[in-house]
């Protein structure tokens, strides 16, 4: 059974159909792209996918269980973890505040446990301490743990989005181009954690990206999108070459 | 505690540092003893010395209340302060600092909790001996720290959850009214509800049921604001909340059987300054261990941004439900304390000049902030006593001084900073900079 299946789902936005009869089979462990133009649709299907956005029609299952209409925490905490295109942070907490608190829904000792600071509460926030700083050692932004988020550069800001996302458990990790707007160095540095994380822990990958050179090097397998269908899937050849996607999303010369 | 400084403009600014740095080795505990021992020696000496310096008596709140009535004393009043307070403390806490260092980390290594109770006792001891000295004082002590308590409990929703609530005022009525029904009609014989059903002496006892119900209380009328926090934010919420403490008042008003416009009156005198200092600490200590914990902090994670918070597995919803019933259950609880301070409420009490006062302390001190909940309080509590002689023009000051703060430090004075309790009663071996400052809005924490 695949672990991510999505069913001719479709989405409008009022008289705008943004996403149109869109099929997806994710199987474990895969590294996928998505590319596309401005306003084809990427991110509207990740709003979908995480249950921001209800689809107007077709059908998304998890491990085979249907999960359209469930809240997105609860999407989240089945084990769909994502970062936003334009970062979602919080502005007055701190690099470590970000990445402990995905642990959210995890946590078992209640409200009884917060107000009081019981044994348990006392152990289980070390555990998120730790593992925290584990997963911030892994985006390589540990020492800057204590700092509150703002203070930080870009660069670093999107691997916090990528320690927090982490932190959620997730199953399959969505990254909305998380590479936009980064310099070249800040760029080969963020693909070699994006392939850290899927070679370490062995996650399942969804990517958008604008910078096909990303995708073509990173994914196994391809999706272009061009207002809201996708006009052409597979490996980076044969979308390099397809005819459609150059015509589509190149442009009418072959520019890579 | 300022510098008695001899002004050499020069070197003013180095001089500030040094002494900053002479005392930086001094632990709280060592603070505390200097008080203890200024209190005592107010105690004794305090009422010959006065008449000494040519004051009626003991300057009550720090001269507060001399500056504005009796300019002329204020040469007195000073060199009383100096010599009660300031010289005092300032003496032992340096002096003693050695030996009451070593003492503090012997405490510390033998049980923190066992050394914050340590400081907590000296704490009530200053308080209370301070507050020995008149009337007045405890009362002011009193409402003080109920203030604190009202001031946290606003800030969980209006400085952690960022929602500008106005329901605050209601919150307490319903605990005021809810405590004082449960005291008046079981413990004591009185005009409203006619003889008590339980002896009397039970009543002390029974006393935390009957402020908890009232917190309970007050935190299901805060289910009418929590729900529709779900769907509004920002100012169709203010709004809601604005009108949900309109209507508690206008709801008790009508009420004939809790006494209507003339209030409820005679409630037994169980708030002693041991009882509030215990609810008070208890208050503090409840609140910070919540606001420090991931489900506290899943409020600020709301606050900055709900989606985010959502797709972080966190339960926005629960969020904020948890957020409005908190601040409500304490805002009752104060309010049920204030009661039986007063021994008296009406629904005039909690009208939106209380609203006002509320709002002030907590934008006064700072949003998100333990610490800055406290010296709003206290803050605007002296100020507030202080500047009583004006009368009306108080009302004219007190919103300038908000406004003044609001655009030199928007978020209040000592706004985003953890209150961590451990650090407090460390040992201070070696300075150790910690500073946090704050420029330009970007935030730096310690
Ligand atoms: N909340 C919304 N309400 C109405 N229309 C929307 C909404 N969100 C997106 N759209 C529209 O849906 C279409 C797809 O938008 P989407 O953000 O998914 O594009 P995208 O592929 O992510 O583009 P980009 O590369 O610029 O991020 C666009 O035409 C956009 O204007
Ligand atoms: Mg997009």
């Amino acid at each position: 059974m695949p672990l991510l299946e999505i069913k001719k789902m479709s989405h409008d936005f009022g008289g705008l159909r943004a996403v149109n009869g869109y099929d997806l089979t994710f199987e474990p462990g895969q590294i996928r792209g998505l590319i596309g133009p401005n306003g084809a649709g990427k991110t509207t299907i990740f709003n979908l996918i995480t249950g921001i956005y209800i689809p107007t029609e077709g059908d998304i299952l998890l491990n085979g269980k249907s999960i359209v209409g469930l809240k997105p925490y609860q999407i989240a905490s089945m084990g769909l973890g994502r970062t936003f295109q334009n970062l979602r942070l919080w502005r007055h907490m701190t690099v470590l505040e970000h990445v402990k608190m995905a642990r959210y829904s995890k946590i078992n000792y209640g409200l009884v446990g917060s107000f009081f600071g019981t044994p348990k509460r006392n152990r289980e926030e070390a555990e998120i301490d730790d593992l925290a700083r584990s997963l911030l050692e892994l985006v390589g932004v540990a020492h800057l743990a204590e700092q509150v988020i703002v203070n930080l550069p870009y660069g670093d800001q999107r691997r916090v989005e990528m320690a927090r996302a982490l932190a959620t458990e997730p199953r399959i990790l969505f990254l909305d181009e998380p590479t936009a707007g980064m310099n070249p160095e800040e760029l080969i540095q963020m693909m070699g954690i994006i392939r850290r994380i899927h070679n370490e822990l062995g996650l399942a990958i969804f990517l958008i990206e604008h910078r096909l050179k990303v995708v073509m090097e990173l994914c196994e397998t391809i999706q272009a999108l061009v207002f809201g269908e996708v006009i052409a899937e597979g490996t980076s050849e044969e979308i390099q070459n397809d005819p459609r996607v150059i015509e589509a999303y190149l442009g009418k010369e072959k520019i890579l | 505690m300022k510098a008695t400084s001899e002004n050499s403009p020069k070197s003013n600014r180095s001089r500030a540092r040094a002494f900053r740095e002479y005392f930086s080795g001094v632990p709280l505990l060592g603070w505390l003893a200097g008080g203890l021992v200024a209190v005592l020696l107010e105690r004794f000496l305090g009422t010959p010395l006065a008449h000494l310096l040519g004051l009626p008596k003991v300057p009550v709140l720090f001269g507060c209340v001399i500056i504005l009535k009796k300019p002329l004393l204020i040469p007195g009043t000073v060199i009383y302060l100096l010599l009660v307070y300031v010289l005092p403390v300032g003496i032992v806490a340096r002096l003693c600092g050695s030996v009451i260092n070593r003492l503090v980390s012997w405490l510390f290594n033998l049980s923190p909790t066992f050394s914050v109770i340590v400081h907590l006792c000296l704490l009530y001891g200053l308080l209370s001996i301070w507050s020995g000295i008149s009337a007045y004082r405890l009362l002011t002590l009193k409402l003080t720290l109920i203030a604190v308590i009202v001031t946290l409990s606003l800030n969980i929703i209006n400085g952690y959850m960022g929602e500008f609530s106005c329901s605050h005022p209601g919150f307490m009525a319903l605990g005021a009214y809810s405590a004082s029904v449960v005291t008046l009609l079981l413990f004591v014989d009185d005009r409203v509800f006619g003889a008590a059903l339980l002896p009397e002496a039970l009543g002390p006892f029974m006393f935390p049921v009957a402020l908890i119900g009232g917190g309970i209380v007050a935190a299901v009328g805060a289910i009418a604001i929590a729900i529709p926090s779900f769907r509004t934010r920002g100012d169709y919420l203010a709004i809601i909340s604005l009108a949900f403490m309109f209507i508690v008042k206008s709801m008790i008003e009508n009420l004939e059987i809790v006494g209507g416009p003339r209030g409820l009156s005679s409630q037994p005198n169980y708030v002693n300054l041991p009882t509030l200092f215990l609810w008070t600490v208890a208050a503090v200590w409840i609140i910070n261990n919540f606001v420090r914990s991931v489900l506290g902090k899943a409020l600020n994670a709301v606050r900055d941004d709900e989606m985010a918070a959502d797709a972080m597995t966190v339960n926005t919803r629960r969020t904020k439900f948890v957020a409005f019933l908190f601040g409500a259950f304490w805002a009752g609880v104060a309010g049920g304390l204030l009661a039986h301070v007063l021994r008296y409420v009406n629904p005039g009490t909690f009208g939106i000049q209380k609203l006002a006062e509320v709002l002030a302390m907590v934008y006064f001190g700072g949003l998100n902030s333990v610490y800055g909940s406290i010296v709003g309080a206290v803050g605007y509590s002296l100020l507030s006593e202080a500047l009583r002689p004006l009368e009306l023009f108080k009302w004219i000051i007190i919103p300038l001084l908000l406004i003044l703060v609001m655009i030199f430090r928007p978020t209040g004075l000592i706004a985003f900073k953890e209150f961590n309790v451990m650090n407090l009663i460390r040992p201070k071996g070696k300075p150790i900079r910690e500073e946090s400052t704050s420029k330009g809005g970007v935030l730096i924490r310690s």
